[in-house]
């Protein structure tokens, strides 16, 4: 296998040190493939009690009996806590932009509160144990009944029922330009298809799991979270107690992807029974337990219509959704959000619509909405090129907007001419074949095929403090999230360069609620927000650091003004020569340095939020902002048996500048490998009956594996963005954006069948 | 129990599986837990030298057998998988490191697999599709899959030079 540096051209610009854009090892590598890294499953505590959960079996109702007593009468079992016997939680706040921490409940179901069940799989008991074994097997002793009420789960015969979504400051829900039907009706070339997909599992591959340890009205909780601040508010507001007395740790999350985002029942439930047995309790859900009380992604029906004059010109562009929410929780999935910005349509209508059921509450996974979106709007794309018989990138070209086609918005960063360009020239594109099942190999009929990424770029307001000690050690403290990103790994490398000083001289404490507080890790928003606190506090602490040496006689930066100070060397330096930090400090005599940005309490806080919100939607109205690519794909298809395997992939993108060159490529493979799943094997079956979710465990629900997943190349232009903070536009999604249309475009290349109904499977093929 | 060179002695329920008596009775967290079904091979560990998964393995059934897990394996795939960026999350990092290695020895030892094209021959090549093939059972969600392959080729090419 010949992979293809991350970076093969230009440098990124936008810091000028070493660090940022090399490929710089993990740090936290060692710890992690020798064992020694703890979860959040992995810290000993004395007296530590173990909990499982009682699912119910109906989808909507009312518990009418429980019965514990045989669960009760298991040796070792200390309490089973049901609906009857629970002390309340506070309920669930009304969300508020002025307060995000509102915005994390998974449902708005006060657990245990009542008898009343929202979905098949909703906790009705907590048994609590002496060890784990016990829990599980008590738990299962459990019987309930119940009066069934009326339910409505069935995505496929409730869709025609949808409502528009609601609108929200981030998602109209709806835009329009002109009269995109009647300019269909018109259209010389057209296509008009319908495209489903399912609904998704995350399925990171640590479990969810919870460690409540209460001391008095102090609360500790080990949970493997994407939003540590807003999970401690959460859980302060729940149990009545102050926020400074909640303490909430993940230094290192197993994966995540969305999953991890909301606050969940089995966290609310463990810290209620640690509670009820004045012990520490931990709960790791069963992999089942995990898809009973997680949210996925919403499934959806698509309608992507475009219509063209003769010369490939796009006239009418319709993309319009139906998803899927639950009846007590979950988000409107934005699925037509990227064909707000796709093509230059001279009349586009986007709207999505939703229904509410009686399920598990949806949630994000991994690029929500643009995942799902891009393989409806990439597919119709390559339809319309078929139809047209010209290549699917020329006609991608043709209508490549210069502003957003609806507003007229700049974007900030359009560079999908150049990623195209770059993907095609090392894919080899050129001279492919129109005709779908021209290339034969053997058994195989081959085909290739090739799709637009894209992911909105977003921003969100950062606490992060840096010290400088007399020794010359950096520490960067911020609570950010590390779920394998190498979040600490890139920030490590941007204070670095900021501060000039070796890499190996900076430590960055994350994962924990006593540091300043990160925003919650999603929408591929952190590497950004971090990076643009961390180098306004780098720049702060230079600025104390030359104020404590220019004034100093017998310093060689005395009289030196910040703009002629260079920071390199572990030290400031100016035309006159310069020192170390070190030195600095100890002709002061410091023992260190600190510099905050952005750790405001109280009113500042607030008022802080507010400024963040007001340029937040400035921006937007101002820019579109986004990462994007080009991923190009071939496969083989069995002809006697339709089998489909991936052999080839190419992946070219800009997201803007590349911190760390090996890090960054991996995360948009893991993108790209989520999306081989998503186009070819992963769908969570809901029996339409019941509501229940028959194939919750990776035995039924097939993740890719080794054996699935081809040498993945990645390219990224490196080139930054200049309206984002280190010029980063975010590569934790736009990996999976543009996958599963590829694949699908490829399909059809190699078999002449289109599939429009995800996953693509044999009995498609045959 | 002997246990990466050590002998421990435990009391334990006969329902407890090894990954369980390892991660919470010996505080071995090293070794993984992601389904607790044998379908993720997060859990594997190695006895007597080959792999297994421990969530599908009574403890008790284990006494007296050699079991090696990631905290006392020192093997250069540890790092070979942080220069090749084989991991993420690093979750499933311990169960692909010992399931490679306990695949090296299988293969070292001549066992064909599924996409081995003559099933006689004595000493299959060790292409990327044997690993990948050989690796399957350990799933990687964060999909580092590529790197992983890296590592594992580039430590049985310097083995074989040896
Ligand atoms: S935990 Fe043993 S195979 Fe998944
Ligand atoms: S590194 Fe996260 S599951 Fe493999």
């Amino acid at each position: 296998m010949t992979t293809a540096p991350a970076r093969p051209d230009a440098p990124p610009t936008g810091t000028s040190g070493p660090y940022v854009g090399a490929p710089v090892d993990r740090v936290d590598g060692v710890v992690k493939t020798t064992g020694a890294a703890r979860f959040a499953a992995e810290h000993p505590y004395p007296g530590l009690a173990h909990a499982a959960l009682v699912h119910a079996t109906i989808p909507r109702g009312r518990v009418t009996w429980i019965d514990s007593a045989a669960a009760l009468a298991v040796d070792g079992v200390l309490a089973v806590i049901t609906h009857e016997n629970a002390p309340a939680m506070r309920p669930v706040k009304t969300q508020s932009v002025l307060d995000l921490s509102t915005l994390v409940p998974g449902s708005t179901v006060n657990h245990l509160a009542s008898d009343e069940v929202h979905w098949d799989g909703q906790p009705v008991a907590v048994v609590v144990a002496e060890s784990r074994q016990i829990a599980l097997h008590a738990a299962s002793l459990v019987r309930a009944t119940y009066r069934e009420l009326p339910s409505t789960v069935d995505f496929a015969t409730e869709k025609r029922n949808a409502l528009p979504q609601k609108k929200s400051v981030v998602d109209p829900g709806r835009a329009a330009k002109g009269d995109a039907e009647a300019a269909l009706s018109t259209a010389a070339v057209a296509v008009d298809h319908l495209y489903t997909t399912p609904v998704h599992h995350h399925n990171a591959l640590e479990l969810h799991t919870t460690t409540a340890v209460w001391d008095g009205d102090r609360l500790t909780v080990h949970e493997p979270t994407q939003g540590i601040d807003w999970t401690r508010k959460h859980l302060a507001h729940r149990f009545g107690v102050p926020v400074e007395n909640v303490r909430v740790i993940a230094p290192f999350v197993g994966g995540a992807f969305g999953g991890k985002w909301h606050v969940w029942a089995g966290t609310l439930l463990t810290v209620l029974a640690a509670r009820v047995v004045g012990r520490p309790v931990r709960l790791v859900l069963t992999r089942e337990g995990v898809y009973r009380t997680v949210g996925g992604r919403s499934p959806s029906e698509q309608r992507v219509a475009l219509g063209a004059d003769a010369d490939g010109t796009l006239t009418a562009l319709i993309h319009t959704s139906v998803t899927q929410v639950g009846r007590v929780g979950g988000g409107p999935e934005p699925a037509t959000g990227l064909s707000r910005y796709a093509y230059a349509a001279e009349n586009v209508l986007v709207e999505q619509k939703q229904i509410a059921l009686d399920l598990v509450p949806n949630t994000y996974m991994r690029a929500p909405g643009e995942a799902i979106g891009s393989f409806a709007l990439e597919s119709a794309i390559d339809e319309l090129a078929h139809e047209l018989g010209v290549d699917p990138i020329e006609l991608r070209m043709r209508n490549e907007p210069e502003r957003d086609p609806i507003d007229g918005r700049r974007f900030s960063h359009r560079k999908l001419r150049e990623v195209y360009a770059l993907g095609a020239e090392r894919f080899g594109w050129a001279g492919r074949s129109l005709r779908p099942r021209s290339t034969r190999d053997g058994r195989w009929l081959v085909g290739t095929g090739v799709a637009t990424a894209f992911h909105p770029a977003n921003l969100f307001p950062a606490n992060v403090t840096v010290r400088i000690s007399a020794d010359g050690g950096v520490l960067v403290r911020c609570g950010l999230h590390e779920m394998g990103m190498g979040a600490a790994t890139a920030q490590a490398q941007i204070a670095a360069d900021a501060l000039g000083v070796p890499i190996e001289s900076v430590r960055v404490e994350h994962g924990d609620s006593t540091l300043p507080a990160a925003p919650a890790a999603s929408g591929s928003t952190q590497t950004a927000s971090i990076a643009s606190s961390l180098l306004a506090a780098c720049e702060k602490l230079k600025r104390s650091a030359l104020a404590l040496a220019r004034g100093s006689a017998d310093s060689p930066l005395r009289g030196a003004k910040p703009a002629e100070v260079q920071a390199r060397d572990g030290g400031l330096h100016a035309a006159r020569g310069g020192e170390t930090y070190a030195a600095i400090l100890a002709r002061a005599g410091r023992s260190s340095l600190d510099a905050a940005v952005g750790a405001e309490r109280g009113f500042a806080a607030v008022a802080g939020q507010v400024r963040f919100m007001s340029k937040f939607l400035l921006d937007r109205r101002r820019w579109v902002r986004a990462a994007s690519g080009a991923q190009f794909c071939e496969v083989r298809v069995d002809a006697h048996t339709g089998e489909v395997r991936v052999t080839r992939w190419v992946g070219a993108f800009d997201v803007g500048t590349v911190i760390n060159a090996k890090t960054v490529a991996s995360q948009l493979r893991g993108g790209i490998v989520m999306g081989i799943g998503m186009a070819l094997s992963e769908a969570t079956v809901v029996d339409p009956r019941t509501g229940r979710i028959v194939n919750p465990g990776l035995a039924e629900y097939h993740v890719p594996v080794h054996a699935d997943v081809p040498p993945i190349e990645i390219h990224c232009l490196g080139d930054p963005d200049p309206t984002m903070p280190a010029g980063v536009l975010g590569a934790g999604e736009v990996g999976i954006t543009g996958v599963a249309a590829a694949i699908a475009n490829a399909v059809h290349h190699a078999t002449g069948r289109r599939v429009r109904d995800l996953p693509v499977t044999l009995d498609d093929l045959l | 129990m002997r246990i990466n060179g050590a002998t421990t002695v435990l009391e334990l329920e006969p329902r407890v599986s090894l990954l369980d008596a390892l991660r919470d009775e010996l505080g071995l967290t090293g070794t993984k837990k992601g389904c607790d079904q044998g379908a993720c091979g997060a859990c594997t560990v190695l006895v007597d030298g080959e792999r297994i998964n421990s969530c599908l393995a009574l403890a008790v059934q284990y006494s007296g057998r050699e079991i090696t897990t990631v905290e006392g394996v020192d093997h250069p795939l540890q790092a070979a998988f942080v220069a090749n960026d084989g991991l993420q999350c690093g979750y499933c990092t311990p169960g692909q490191i010992c399931s490679a290695i306990g695949m090296l020895a299988e293969h070292a030892a001549g066992a064909p697999s599924a996409v081995t094209e003559h099933l006689c021959e004595p000493d299959p090549e060790l292409t990327d599709a044997e690993i990948r093939e050989r690796m399957s059972g350990n799933l990687c969600r964060c999909g580092a899959y590529n790197g992983i392959v890296d590592s594992v080729r580039e430590v049985a090419v310097a083995e074989q030079l040896r």
